[in-house]
């Protein structure tokens, strides 16, 4: 029972970071119809940057965790949004009017640039940043403990948080209006003077910023990262948008905090080996069974 | 039209690429963690923000040129057509070259060293799988990104055969791939009714089973310390110094022992193959069949409303690629004599496809070239090898851009209904 419970905690924060980084996958399928490759990486690449401004700001003798998340979260967005720009300045925009195909291996080519750029300038040994934050609230249960960190807690809160002020700028502003008339109709939308390809820039920057705001939670929760962590989550990420239904903002977070839970439950009750192996085969069942996802809509092919 | 370049505003657009240049490159390639602590490396900084700012100095004055306009205006003027086709009854005046180079391949064995035999040897066995993925990808248009999925049941199937058994080489050349069609079907029949996209990242996912699988299920695979896997035999005449039974291949010739046979032997088998499957992947092209990938590849809309079943037409291209995969498969395992879940990652998948895309889809002779060109190449550079995957993914960014459809052109000859035949 309490393993049960435990594996849901974990489960739970794993999955609000999948859905961060899902929302990227989802958001940009909304809006162009491909699937961003690089964003595993994107992710990647915030990892390292969140490990080099918390080796700058101890340099500068900053110490109090709060300030150092803080500052952390501010320039690894800032950066990693500008990563996120950059990419679709130089491997999607020129490819706008070309097919899915060419698009799809443009971004394959990207993520490849992006692995091996970090492997060359920083090593291709793993990484690490020191833990700042530690202690756990304990909660009794029968005869075991269901235990949760404070930085677990932390994940939860900033995810969260992330998630709501991304659904208010959608929903609520005129950016987010924006964002949303150039996903269903993009020439319709630039008829009616919304700058489409400016719109799609900021998709991508969003997008990277979400990975960037996972990838200094997970970063500063897990310690130890390499030019290769990118991969993996990128494709269990991809699954969970899926999973939610892809192109749908409030499916990519159902989706990451479901696969975030089973995954979980699977590598606690029965095989961690094999938890990625799970993590596949659920993303080729829910292609073969609901490919719509749960929140999305079934797509439409039309001459 | 005489283009006149406003200098001023390259320079502007080269301050700016520069400054997006530092805030990129300033954090990652300018401070190198070193365990919890730095140190700062600002002169790699400084050359590439200087080569970002003045190459793009060099593109926006290049643009603004006559020449450059009209680079952007056949660019954005859309796709040029893909195919070549050539008047009916076209023949190639080049049709020589084919015997000459099937006399080289096989003389290369001769005269080649051992070393330059192994590394052909590597060359052939890409050839092998680019051509596999050139069918799949290339004709058909489907993205396979797991490809190296079915490599691994070829080169596993040889391995795990042998040890559990007892399954020679010319055995496993059939039956690795049926077992690689068959996975093929598996995955692709419930897939390949969706949408293209998710073919990639379905297949993706397969290809990482596969390889967690071999890695973790260390009771029948032995994990990551790999299997061996036997050498092909020529008419039972096995070619190691010593052998179990019968007489090996030196004695039975009386001749020295040389590991160089071994090379030899395999070389001889695969360029036979490789001929083979090049010779009916031209057929193919030719057929109902591999007419209908390429019409697929380009309208699949317009296919299904005249009545052709996209699935199966995609199901055979698929099967059709995992084959060919597979006998690269059991050739690799029996040319390394040892296969482990490390030869089957993800950057193979992307190097194979790097073949492909470079090459050109559906080009046959692009595919050969690219594949000795992106094998051979790194043997020779090799003080360059840690930025191999960095040049691929440059390679596949920039062919998208520039020439999505490959450096060699695809030709075909047309088709014209004979005399009498038709009216």
């Amino acid at each position: 029972m309490d393993i049960v419970l435990q594996q849901l905690v974990n489960g739970l924060t794993l999955g609000s970071v999948y859905g961060l980084i899902a929302i990227g996958y989802t958001m940009v399928y909304g809006i162009i119809g491909m699937i961003n490759f690089a964003h595993g990486d994107v992710y990647m690449v915030s990892a390292y940057i969140t490990a080099i401004v918390v080796a700058l700001l101890s340099f500068f003798g900053i110490e109090s965790f709060p300030i150092i998340i803080i500052g952390t979260l501010f320039i690894t967005i800032a950066i990693t949004g500008a990563y996120g720009w950059a990419i679709e300045q130089i491997a999607y925009r020129p490819l706008r009017n070309s097919g899915r195909l060419s698009a799809l291996i443009s971004a394959i080519g990207m993520s490849l640039i992006l692995q091996n750029y970090v492997q060359i300038s920083q090593g291709a040994r793993q990484q690490g940043i020191p833990t700042m934050l530690t202690g756990a609230v304990r909660f009794d249960i029968g005869d075991g403990f269901v235990q949760i960190t404070y930085m677990k807690l932390v994940i939860l809160l900033v995810a969260f948080l992330g998630m709501g002020t991304l659904t208010y700028i959608i929903h609520k502003t005129k950016l987010g209006r924006m964002c949303r008339a150039t996903q269903q109709d993009r020439k319709m939308a630039s008829i009616l003077g919304i700058n489409t390809d400016r719109i799609i820039s900021i998709v991508f920057v969003i997008g990277a910023s979400m990975a960037a705001l996972a990838g200094v939670l997970i970063t500063l929760d897990y310690g130890a990262f390499d030019f290769y962590v990118g991969f993996i989550i990128g494709i269990k990420a991809f699954t969970a948008a899926v999973l939610g239904g892809i192109g749908s903002l409030p499916g990519a977070m159902l989706g990451g905090i479901i696969l975030g839970v089973s995954e979980s439950l699977f590598a606690g009750l029965i095989s961690s080996d094999y938890k990625d192996v799970f993590s596949f085969s659920l993303l080729v069942i829910i292609l073969i069974f609901r490919p719509s996802g749960l929140l999305g809509k079934p797509e439409v092919e039309k001459v | 039209m005489n283009a006149t370049i406003d200098y001023k505003k390259s320079v502007i657009d080269a301050i700016i690429a520069g400054l997006m240049a530092l805030i990129l490159f300033g954090p990652v390639v300018g401070v190198v963690l070193q365990g919890y602590s730095f140190n700062t490396e600002f002169d790699r900084v400084g050359w590439m923000v200087a080569i970002v700012a003045i190459g793009r100095f060099a593109i926006s004055s290049f643009l603004q040129s006559n020449k450059g306009k009209e680079m952007v205006f056949k660019h954005s003027s859309g796709d040029d057509a893909g195919v070549v086709v050539k008047a009916p009854g076209h023949k190639s005046n080049m049709v020589w070259i084919i015997p000459v180079v099937i006399l080289i391949g096989l003389l290369i064995p001769f005269i080649a060293s051992k070393y330059v035999l192994t590394v052909i040897i590597l060359g052939l066995i890409y050839v092998l799988l680019g051509l596999g993925l050139n069918i799949v990808v290339g004709l058909a248009g489907l993205l396979d990104l797991g490809f190296v999925g079915f490599y691994a049941i070829g080169a596993y199937g040889l391995a795990l055969g042998y040890e559990y058994l007892g399954l020679g080489f010319w055995s496993m050349l059939p039956i690795a791939a049926i077992l690689a069609a068959f996975a093929g079907a598996i995955l692709g029949f419930p897939v390949l009714r969706m949408h293209g996209d998710y073919l990639a990242i379905v297949t993706l996912g397969f290809g990482e089973i596969i390889r967690l699988i071999l890695n973790n299920w260390a009771d029948v695979t032995h994990g990551p310390n790999g299997v061996s896997a036997p050498l092909p035999s020529l008419f039972g005449l096995e070619f190691k110094r010593r052998s179990s039974e019968g007489t090996p291949f030196h004695e039975f010739f009386n001749l020295d022992y040389n590991s160089g046979f071994k090379y030899m032997f395999i070389y001889m088998i695969l360029f036979v193959v490789v001929l083979l499957v090049l010779h009916v992947k031209q057929r193919l092209v030719k057929m109902p069949i591999g007419r209908a990938w390429e019409a697929l590849r380009e309208d699949e809309i317009a296919c299904r409303s005249l009545g052709l079943n996209h699935v199966l037409v995609k199901l055979s291209a698929f099967m059709m690629g995992a084959a060919v995969a597979g006998i690269a498969g059991v050739f690799f395992a029996t040319y390394q004599g040892f296969v482990n879940p490390s030869s089957f990652t993800f950057m193979e998948s992307a190097l194979i496809l790097a073949i492909v895309v470079l090459g050109g889809m559906g080009s046959t002779l692009g595919v050969v070239i690219a594949a000795f060109f992106l094998t051979v190449a790194p043997e020779l550079l090799r003080e360059f090898a840690e930025y191999r995957i960095l040049m691929f993914g440059i390679l596949m960014v920039v062919m998208m851009i520039w020439k999505p459809r490959g450096l060699v052109r695809v030709t075909r000859t047309g088709f014209a209904t004979r005399k009498g035949v038709l009216k």
